[in-house]
């Protein structure tokens, strides 16, 4: 664990993976929500990094840095988060592109996709778009040479190791595979995102 | 005494409704958003008695004209515009009455972006996450428009407070210098290049907006180049994409970026930042960081 300066009133810590970052954003949360870390206004997991944004004030940075260091990661592991399971009909435009370039088949594809334990490892892009890691690494796909200028929300892609669900319409370049029409976010709701990181998600195949 | 308050005829490029934003929503994509200018906000409220968070229009660049419907007490702050009222001057940083059926139309500011305008009672609009701020990045809320109604919520315990005008410092059209924090990424970057975000003089781009305000200046130069997995930023961040012009972020930036902050401006020296117009040029002073950086070749190996 790095901690870097990120202005005056936050720090950037940084640790070396994912599975690190997720224990550690854990490990934060849990103890925010027992009364320590009460400086920390924001807490934002990354790829590598989890940035602590705190209330400006003299001393706060140097108490938190102190708390972080005597923080206990290792009982945080990401098999603690709720479990989501999140309905796809599998018919997205890229999916036979996916098929293709990952040599594997339409349906081949999809029971990779469903086959796995997803866990959503940060958010990002959008409000509630979620980053999901722990797919099989035959689904790491490039993102498309050319982005579109309109997704349709719902829409589920890959990208890189990840895969993600579009929470509303909006441009992008993730490989389509399929839809969703699961709720990603609603600001009424307690947490807004569906898929909120460290949450453990299925997907289940509704068609076609 | 709630109810519709009054009606825009006019919004000028951006009004929007702002706060102080919303904070803990960063871990699910959301930003804090909320008034560029806090200051200028908390001032405006204060003048007309309101609670400092309260419910304000952001006006940038003036240009907003609007019908009272009622009675109203306001108080504008932040960039300095011509305001009138039926056509005569009013003043600024003070509490102005407007009778019913008045209109009120605010100029164009001589120095400075943003205006706001605090009105007794606050705005009343929906809150998304705790905010009634406008998030033009992340979606939430719309910018006002014309035919807009505006209600206003219950008056406050408080009066206004006895004072014919607050002491504010007028934005200035000078070269303004901003304390930044180098890191978390300066160590990417050629001793060249850190050398030059300290000394130029970095001029501020027109196309600069409430996501961020992008400077243009001498070509910042990775040392080597890099992807960088994305990683959160906050308003304040000093970004640099591959073409070496750095970005420097606001209130509704995006809440992870995948080019490196070379350095970040203190929080106390934002609110200038909004104030500053295309054209004009951003110096940047490196303070010290509120905590050593902990660098891999320099980490101590017992704590």
């Amino acid at each position: 664990m790095r901690l870097l300066p990120c202005g005056d009133a936050a720090l950037l810590v940084e640790v070396d993976d994912l599975r690190s970052v997720l224990a550690l954003a854990a490990a934060i949360r849990a103890d925010r929500d027992g009364g320590g870390l009460a400086d920390v206004v924001d807490v934002v997991p990354a790829a590598r990094t989890v940035l602590l944004r705190c209330r400006p004030g003299p001393g706060v940075l140097a108490g938190v840095a102190d708390r972080l260091r005597g923080l206990e990661t290792a009982e945080h592991d990401a098999e603690e988060g709720p479990q989501v399971e999140v309905e796809v009909t599998y018919d997205g435009p890229d999916l036979e592109d996916v098929a293709r370039i990952s040599g594997l088949g339409a349906d081949e594809v999809v029971r990779l996709h469903t086959d796995a334990e997803w866990t959503v490892a940060f958010t990002g892009f959008l409000p509630g778009f979620g980053y999901l890691v722990g797919g099989d690494e035959r689904l790491v796909m490039p993102r498309r040479e050319e982005p579109r200028t309109k997704v349709p929300a719902g829409s589920v892609g890959l990208a890189g190791e990840f895969t993600g669900a579009y929470p509303r319409e909006s441009p992008g370049g993730w490989q389509l595979i399929g839809r969703t029409e699961e709720t990603l976010w609603d600001p009424e709701r307690d947490p807004p995102a569906l898929l909120a990181p460290g949450t453990r998600v299925r997907f289940v195949r509704v068609g076609p | 005494m709630s109810g519709e308050a009054l009606q825009i005829e006019e919004a000028g490029s951006l009004t929007t409704t702002q706060d102080l934003g919303r904070a803990g929503y960063a871990w699910l994509g959301v930003p804090r958003s909320g008034a560029l200018d806090p200051g200028a906000l908390t001032l405006a409220n204060r003048l007309v008695g309101n609670p400092e968070d309260a419910t304000a229009l952001e006006v940038t660049l003036g240009g907003l004209r609007f019908v009272a419907r009622r009675a109203l007490e306001l108080a504008i702050t932040g960039a300095p515009v011509p305001v009138t009222v039926d056509g005569r001057a009013a003043g600024l940083g003070c509490a102005v009455h407007v009778a019913a059926g008045s209109t009120v139309a605010l100029g164009t500011p001589r120095v400075g972006v943003r205006s706001y305008v605090a009105l007794r009672g606050g705005i009343d609009v929906p809150r998304v996450l705790g905010s009634a701020s406008t998030d033009l990045l992340a979606g939430i809320g719309t910018p006002l428009g014309p035919g807009d109604r505006i209600h206003l919520g219950a008056v406050p315990d408080a009066g206004i407070p006895a004072l014919d005008q607050a002491p504010v410092a007028t934005p200035s059209a000078d070269d303004l210098v901003l304390h930044v924090v180098l890191g978390p990424r300066d160590d990417w970057f050629t001793e060249a290049s850190l050398e030059e975000l300290a000394s130029a003089a970095w001029e501020v781009d027109s196309r600069s907006n409430r996501v961020g305000v992008r400077l243009t200046g001498p070509v910042l130069e990775q040392r080597q180049r890099r992807e960088l997995p994305s990683e959160g930023t906050i308003p304040g961040s000093i970004q640099v994409p591959h073409n070496g012009q750095p970005v420097l972020f606001l209130a509704d930036h995006p809440v992870t970026g995948g080019y490196p902050v070379i350095a970040v401006v203190t929080t106390g020296d934002l609110g200038l930042v909004a104030q500053a117009r295309p054209g004009q040029r951003l110096r940047f002073r490196p303070v010290s960081a509120p905590l050593p950086a902990e660098r891999p070749d320099r980490e101590p190996v017992h704590r």
